[in-house]
């Protein structure tokens, strides 16, 4: 314990009431000057900040947004022109096929008809060559029968001797 | 000053307002200790706040960013208490914080005088808040501000009972929002001022005091944050039931 110059005696300093004008007249003053620093500098200078600076991000965010449903859309375009690009490309094909097989068709019927033609040409020259065949063996049995005939001393008109060749022939025919 | 040789522990000398400039009155006028670290408190809260944002940049620095911490967790304690009407005060709760803040930090440093540890300056932070308060509930509401202390919840027998409770527990506050924050400071400073006696005391022995000043300055280090933030918060509280006295 210490006596004070006011004559006081105390043991806390905090209770010294002698002080008090001093302490209080000063933090008066502290407390206005923080005060002033504070709502005329710092706090209107670090709202704007903080202000800014989320609105940049909401802007950044947006922008983002937007770029991204552009890409989007982007990959959207690519893939339908790729998917046009494929049933063009389809079609081609399948129009190239279509065109291809009827010229083969075409051809096919042309080769077919030739072929046909000459099949009915060929057919023709063998039913030719067949009938002068014919003719020639009935001659042939013809005279081969009147010498027959005569060799062996019996006479017979030509009219039976072709009536019998031809009869023989025709069952030949069938046989 | 009672210092003699020998063993001698003066934790509350540390407390004692003495002019800057010798002398001994200590007039109202006078320049003091409590000056000096008054001055002090300020010029950390200016550094803080207002060189440190001076870059005002979108991407901040170190020191800009903890202005704007310090700005948002005050802003959002307002907001959170009291309600967006509350955010037109806050400037003043924010001098308020930032001044115990600081003042309790600085009164950290070693030889420091700490102006939180006297009940002169809380008592005036914890009167003007409350008269301020106060006023302000009767500004707003008018005497509708009285019905706080007539609880409509309670049955009707009760109520004279818990408005006389209410009506003390009201004017109570200033003291314990005062008296909180000075006692925290000044127990912890002398506490540290014996351990610190003690360390000088003890020889090689002093290793043992030496820890304990380490930790206890640690923890004296947390103590002047949670009682700036303490007493910031209460002060919200209080504004809460001015804008909104009727639950």
């Amino acid at each position: 314990m210490e006596t004070e110059p006011n004559g006081a005696e105390t043991g806390m300093p905090q209770l010294d009431f002698a002080t008090f004008p001093n302490q209080l007249f000063w933090l008066v003053i502290a407390l206005v000057v923080i005060y002033l620093i504070l709502s005329r500098v710092a706090l209107p200078r670090i709202g704007t900040v903080l202000a800014e600076r989320s609105g940049t991000i909401t802007n950044d965010l947006a922008a983002a947004e937007e770029l991204k449903t552009k890409a989007a859309e982007a990959e959207k375009a690519y893939e339908q022109a790729l998917a046009d690009a494929r049933a063009e490309a389809n079609k081609i094909i399948d129009r190239a096929k279509a065109e291809m097989r009827a010229e083969l068709d075409v051809a096919i019927a042309k080769a077919d008809s030739e072929i046909a033609a000459k099949q009915e040409e060929s057919e023709k020259r063998i039913a030719e060559i067949r009938a002068s065949a014919q003719d020639t063996v009935q001659e042939v049995a013809r005279d081969t029968t009147a010498a027959v005939l005569s060799a062996m001393g019996s006479e017979a008109d030509s009219a039976t001797i072709d009536a019998a060749v031809k009869a023989r022939a025709s069952r030949g025919d069938a046989a | 000053m009672a210092e003699e040789i020998g063993f001698v522990i003066e934790p509350m000398e540390q407390f004692e307002v003495t002019p800057l400039f010798g002398g001994e009155a200590v007039h109202w006028y006078t320049p003091t200790n409590v000056t000096l670290w008054l001055a002090l408190t300020v010029l950390s809260v200016a550094l803080l706040m207002v060189a440190a944002s001076r870059g005002r940049a979108l991407v901040p620095s170190r020191v800009q960013s903890m202005a704007e911490l310090t700005y948002g967790f005050v802003h959002q304690m307002i907001e959170d208490v009291t309600g967006k009407d509350g955010v037109r005060y806050f400037p003043y709760i924010m001098t308020i914080f930032v001044f115990i803040l600081f003042a309790n930090l600085l009164g950290l440093i070693p030889w420091a005088f700490t102006t939180t540890s006297h009940i002169a300056v809380t008592a005036f932070l914890a009167l003007a808040v409350f008269l301020t308060v106060t006023a302000l509930g009767f500004v707003l509401h008018g005497l509708s501000f009285l019905k706080m202390f007539w609880i409509e919840a309670a049955p009707l027998a009760l109520r004279p009972a818990l408005a006389i409770i209410e009506l003390i527990s009201y004017f109570v506050r200033p003291v314990s929002h005062s008296i909180r924050l000075a006692g925290n400071m000044m127990a912890g400073h002398a506490v540290l001022k014996v351990f610190a006696g003690f360390a000088g005391a003890l020889g090689v022995a002093s290793v043992v005091p030496i820890a304990g000043l380490v930790a206890m300055y640690a923890f004296e280090l947390l103590v002047a944050v949670i009682q700036a933030y303490v007493f910031t918060i209460l002060t919200c509280v209080y504004l809460k039931d001015a804008l909104h006295p009727h639950h």
